[in-house]
């Protein structure tokens, strides 16, 4: 496990005053680090990723714009992106979508299964309620890293409701802290804990489904 | 009867993102520890688990476009020039 594809070390304030001396370089580098995640974001509220880009062009003019008012009471990574979250359901609400804050506010008021139901023996079983059935089955050590393999994590990814494909991208893809995309997103640890175990449960599907079908 | 006390496979599977987030009550996680300790089923689940995060977490992060770049670059310099 990875933690933090970040290649930025230095700290906020350097950024910030090399972003005021207009420093291209330095721009040029936050845009490389944050430009998956700030489009992963953006797509919770707008429809297409064509649309994301334009949040993620009009929320980098407002950040520079605002960089004067950066005070530092957040880091600028949390910043950066409460600003293209406001910016994006913004543009939500001009493109007349629903915006789905329940999808992040309160993910768990629709109930759902991490595993399929019909893979436990049942409730009233007489002996054994609530136990496997269907077994999870052993995935092939050296088939998980293979290209192929990435590609069904990446579609399965790309299935997810979009708030549950932000935040597996956030955490296990670039790497980020439960508490930075808490604060990025605005949601509480427990709903954060809820999008992610929903995330992860399909994906672990996927991967037994493609590496270790059931046979029979 | 300690078997309300003891987790089900199925309720197991619910609680792994909270036990590897260290996330669970001491009631929950004593439960949880209890059960893993005692099912090869759930361990192979958990494992499964284990596995998926490191999948994800070797996959591209997402290269930006050098077309995406360049638009956004025209932004710094339009902002710089101000
Ligand atoms: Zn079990």
């Amino acid at each position: 496990m990875r933690y933090g594809r970040q290649v930025l070390d230095r700290d906020d304030a350097a950024l910030v005053a090399a972003l005021r001396a207009r420093d291209d370089a330095t721009f040029t580098q936050l845009v490389r680090e944050w430009n998956a995640s700030m489009l992963r974001v953006a797509q919770i509220f707008v429809p297409s990723r064509a649309i994301a880009e334009e949040v993620v062009q009009e929320t980098w003019l407002r950040v520079l714009n605002a960089l004067d008012r950066f005070e530092g009471r957040s880091s600028l990574k949390t910043w950066v992106f409460r600003i293209l979250v406001n910016t994006a359901k913004t543009r939500a609400q001009r493109e007349g979508r629903v915006v789905p804050f329940s999808s992040l506010r309160d993910p768990g008021r629709v109930p759902e299964s991490a595993v399929d139901p019909d893979r436990f023996r049942p409730e009233d079983d007489e002996r054994y309620p609530g136990h496997w059935s269907s077994p999870p089955r052993e995935l092939p050590e050296e088939q998980l890293l293979a290209a192929e393999t990435q590609a069904v994590v990446e579609r399965a990814i790309a299935a997810l409701p979009a708030s549950q494909a932000s935040v597996i991208s956030l955490r296990d893809v670039q790497g980020w802290s439960a508490e930075e995309v808490c604060n990025a997103l605005d949601i509480t640890e427990v709903n954060q804990r809820v999008l992610l175990h929903r995330a992860r449960a399909k994906v672990r599907q996927a991967l037994e489904d493609y590496l270790a079908p059931e046979t029979g | 009867m300690s078997a309300v006390e003891e987790l089900s496979c199925q309720e197991l599977v619910e609680l792994v993102t909270d036990y590897l987030e260290h996330a669970l009550e001491p009631g929950d996680l004593r439960r949880s520890e209890e059960h893993i300790a005692a099912c090869g089923k759930c361990t192979v689940y958990l494992r499964q688990m284990r596995q998926t995060i490191m999948v994800t977490g070797a996959l591209p992060g997402g290269e930006i476009s050098a077309e995406a770049e360049q638009q956004l670059l025209q932004v710094f310099s339009g902002w710089s020039s101000t």
